[in-house]
């Protein structure tokens, strides 16, 4: 049986009129178990192969590989299909007459699985909003299925009219999972992170065909690893106190303020997905109003529910003190996540203005990003960073663009962003 | 008793050396006592042995005693609600609606005697933890002849071990020994005195057992405390005081009296001439010269009596309250300005005034709604007020 513990990282001092209370809350899963088998309702996974015509022989080779690799990881007994997109969707398999459906695997649909993907071959468009829609309806087909989580892999930018994925997204939201891949060069690193982001899942580059499954091998063991289907992060604040944000912080960064759903007056739920044995740090801020020094109360309590039943709690709270040394410390783990953010924001705003020709701008902004990743030891970003750019002074943060970047190498600092670094404790 | 225990009142885990509990003060030394019964069994115990049982049997009625017993801070079986807005406590012990910390039954508790007597004893804000005691009980009638009232302050002293323990095992020590009428003695008003004296010195003497054997074998800092107690009978107020607990005399109608006497560096450097404000607000004001506890030289009370006259309040406080009220004028204008004749919203008001102005101390008012004098008989016979430094 999965068991999560919540930790509390936080300075509850407050000086005499302060209001706003910071804390990095960590969560950690263990004992999850296997996806569908942990008693939560069964496991559906769909592979997702874009069969454009975009897709070179090479890379279209690649992609049958890796989805042969994600299908051999599918446990035994768990629900599962295999999707085709080009311009629409194509249900691969389980090949039915009418209909979506989902296959139970075992050796036997695994080969069958596997026969039919040998037989991908690409022409046509991309339209990732038809392929997920598609997938939802594949999923809903089996009502028992309530862990679902998709592999969606794409070479192209998406060619459906505007609006259309965004639909799709929305549709899918909160119903399903989906990790995103891009391979090669020639799809967008905003349109694919909007589906990862909002369908909870991760996204990366495969810039050569080579990586690929080793890639979805992994993937898909992370997902068979998620014996906790799905759970909630919740926030509960005093009357009269406001939720100023609640981030997830590591793995990556996801602000999930917007997700939150009521459950009470006092009590916002934001969704996490499923969780295998993992931590998750998330920081919590809220503004109080003030008390009279010497006084403590309860600014949030942080937890982590299943259903209805809370498996970890975490209690964030406020002491207001006139002891200036106690007041004036920023917590560690709290200056060290909202860096981490920064550096985040630093990286995309400084890309996208280097795409929109603002080399001043993009030069300034990665600069600080230099310093960030530095200042941090987040030395993934410091070395993608330095594909990018030439650094100078990493302390201060001067640097130059390089004046030819390989496209992947941008594309690869675009999409790794959001990843941070934990705290050397 | 060495295997692992929980207070059977607020089921607090009890390391098997300890007699009382850490966390609300009970008694861990009748295991199987039950939740309802320790107060009315700490009375008995107490009476038993006390030098005093056979002074007579009082006024005090068994339903009198249960009523005062009710409202025990250890008799709470369901968690009471959020102190500041009335909402749930939930299991983490702050409150599910503001988020304020729950107070334990021991940091915050509040008792009712009688329509007329009423107290309130709070941790404050800067203590971390409530080393205040009080202990009371009254008759039914606070406007009857035969009207009788016991108020206790103890002050467990900042910086040593267990003195909440001490403070509140003493208290309900003193009430006890309190619980019985005075005896007349010969009949003359001497003899009557020293006989209200030795009464009360008993008292004394029952608390300072509690808090010695509340002190931690061997520990630097052992509990130690104050002591004030007043008891009404009829129109006299008997007091008596060790350390700087206090006891008033606020009549309606005319200026009120401090009737106790602090043992303290303050009142010394008063009593060499300088001026109260000044006195109070220097930096040794607060030094005790007399206290309960193991290292204790002299516990001997000052005692005094005081005749009723007209309409008014008794009070029984801690230096938490009177630190920001310290004159009887400063106390009788913010009871005043509470507009109400219920002693325990006064208590209320009193103490979040304190808390209001800093609320530096643990904080401890107790309250009798005196309506006049009872009695006409003999208010030729008593002096209004008289002192009697025993020992």
């Amino acid at each position: 049986m999965a068991e999560f513990a919540a930790t509390v990282y936080q300075n509850e001092f407050l000086p005499d009129g302060g209001t706003d209370v910071n804390a990095i809350v960590t969560i950690t899963c263990t004992g999850a178990g296997t996806a569908g088998q942990s008693g939560s309702g069964a496991a559906g996974e769909i592979i997702i192969v874009d069969t454009s015509g975009s897709m070179g022989r090479e890379t279209m080779e690649a992609a049958k590989d890796a989805a042969q690799a994600a299908l051999a990881e599918i446990v035994d007994g768990t629900r599962f299909a295999v999707i085709a997109g080009t311009d629409g969707a194509t249900l691969a398999y389980p090949d039915v007459q009418s209909g979506p459906a989902l296959a139970v695997m075992n050796d036997m649909t695994r080969e069958d699985a596997s026969q039919a993907i040998s037989r991908f071959h690409a022409s046509g468009g991309t339209a990732i909003g038809a392929w997920l829609d598609l997938a939802g309806s594949v999923f809903a087909s089996v009502p028992e299925v309530t862990q679902r989580h998709a592999i969606l892999l794409t070479d192209g930018e998406n060619g459906e009219a505007a609006g259309r994925l965004d639909a799709s997204i929305q549709r899918a939201t909160g119903y399903f999972q989906c990790d995103c891949r891009g391979a090669g060069t020639d799809w967008k690193v905003e349109e694919l992170r909007r589906v990862a982001q909002a369908l909870l899942g991760t996204i990366d580059i495969l810039p050569s065909p080579a990586e690929m499954p080793e890639d979805f091998r992994a993937m898909m063991q992370t997902s068979m690893a998620r014996g906790v289907a799905n759970a909630q992060l919740r926030v509960w604040s005093p009357q009269g106190a406001q939720v100023l944000f609640v981030r997830q912080v590591a793995p990556t960064v996801e602000d999930l303020s917007d997700r939150r759903v009521e459950v009470n007056a006092l009590t916002g739920a934001y969704p996490t997905g499923a969780w295998g044995d993992e931590t998750r740090d998330y920081h919590v801020a809220v503004r109080l109003a003030a008390k009279a020094v010497g006084q403590e109360q309860l600014a949030a309590r942080v937890q982590l529910a299943i259903g209805d039943d809370v498996s970890a709690q975490g209690l964030v709270k406020a002491t207001w003190s006139n002891d200036s040394e106690l007041t004036a410390k920023i917590d560690t783990q709290v200056a060290h996540y909202t860096g981490q953010v920064e550096l985040a924001s630093m990286i995309q705003e400084g890309l996208a203005a280097k795409a929109a020709g603002d080399d001043a701008t993009a030069t300034t902004k990665l600069g600080r990003a230099v310093q960030l990743a530095a200042e941090s030891g987040n030395a993934e970003a410091t070395t993608r960073l330095r594909k990018v750019v030439d650094v100078d002074d990493e302390k201060e943060g001067t640097v130059r663009l390089k004046r030819t970047i390989d496209k992947a190498d941008e594309m690869a600092l675009d999409t790794a962003s959001t990843k941070t670094t934990r705290i050397k404790k | 008793m060495t295997e692992s225990r929980t207070c059977p009142s607020c089921g607090a885990p009890a390391p098997g050396e300890s007699n009382f509990c850490e966390e609300c003060g009970t008694s861990l030394a009748a295991p199987g006592a039950t939740a309802d019964a320790p107060p009315a069994a700490a009375l008995d115990q107490a009476g038993e042995a006390s030098p005093i049982s056979d002074l007579g049997s009082g006024p005090i009625s068994r339903a009198t005693s249960m009523n005062h017993s009710a409202a025990e801070p250890a008799q709470e079986s369901t968690p009471r609600p959020c102190l500041s807005c009335g909402g749930v406590i939930g299991p983490d012990l702050y409150c599910e609606q503001c988020g304020v910390k729950a107070l334990s039954a021991r940091d915050h508790f509040r008792e009712q005697a009688a329509p007329w007597v009423a107290g309130v004893c709070d941790k404050g804000i800067r203590h971390h933890r409530n080393e205040d005691a009080m202990a009371m009980m009254a008759s039914p009638d606070g406007g009857a002849a035969d009207r009788r009232a016991v108020l206790v302050v103890l002050d467990g002293v900042s910086n040593t071990d267990d003195s909440q323990i001490g403070s509140l095992a003493g208290a309900k020590s003193a009430r006890a020994v309190l619980a019985v009428p005075f005896p007349d003695g010969l009949g003359t008003p001497e003899s009557r005195l020293a006989a209200v004296t030795q009464v009360l010195t008993n008292a004394v003497k029952a608390a300072q057992a509690d808090v010695v054997a509340a002190a931690t074998p061997g520990s630097p800092h052992p509990a130690s405390a104050t002591f004030s107690a007043a008891v009404l009978e009829g129109d006299v107020v008997s007091y008596a005081n060790v350390g700087d607990s206090r006891s008033y005399w606020l009549p309606d109608g005319s200026a009120g009296v401090q009737l106790s006497v602090d043992d303290s560096a303050a009142q010394a450097m008063i009593a060499e001439g300088m001026s109260r404000v000044e006195a109070e607000s220097s930096p040794q004001a607060h030094a005790i010269t007399k206290w309960l506890g193991v290292d204790s030289e002299d516990h001997t009370p000052m005692v005094g009596q005081l005749q009723i006259t007209e309409p008014g309040w008794l009070l029984v406080c801690s230096d938490g309250l009177w630190n920001y009220a310290s004159e009887p004028k400063q106390l009788t204008d913010q009871m005043l300005a509470a507009g109400t004749v219920d002693p325990a919203a006064l208590a209320l008001t009193l103490t979040e005034f304190a808390n209001a102005c800093g609320g530096q101390d643990n904080i401890t008012t107790v309250f009798a709604r005196i309506p006049g004098p009872v009695s006409v008989h003999n208010a030729e016979q008593t002096p209004t007020t008289k002192e009697h430094p025993h020992g």
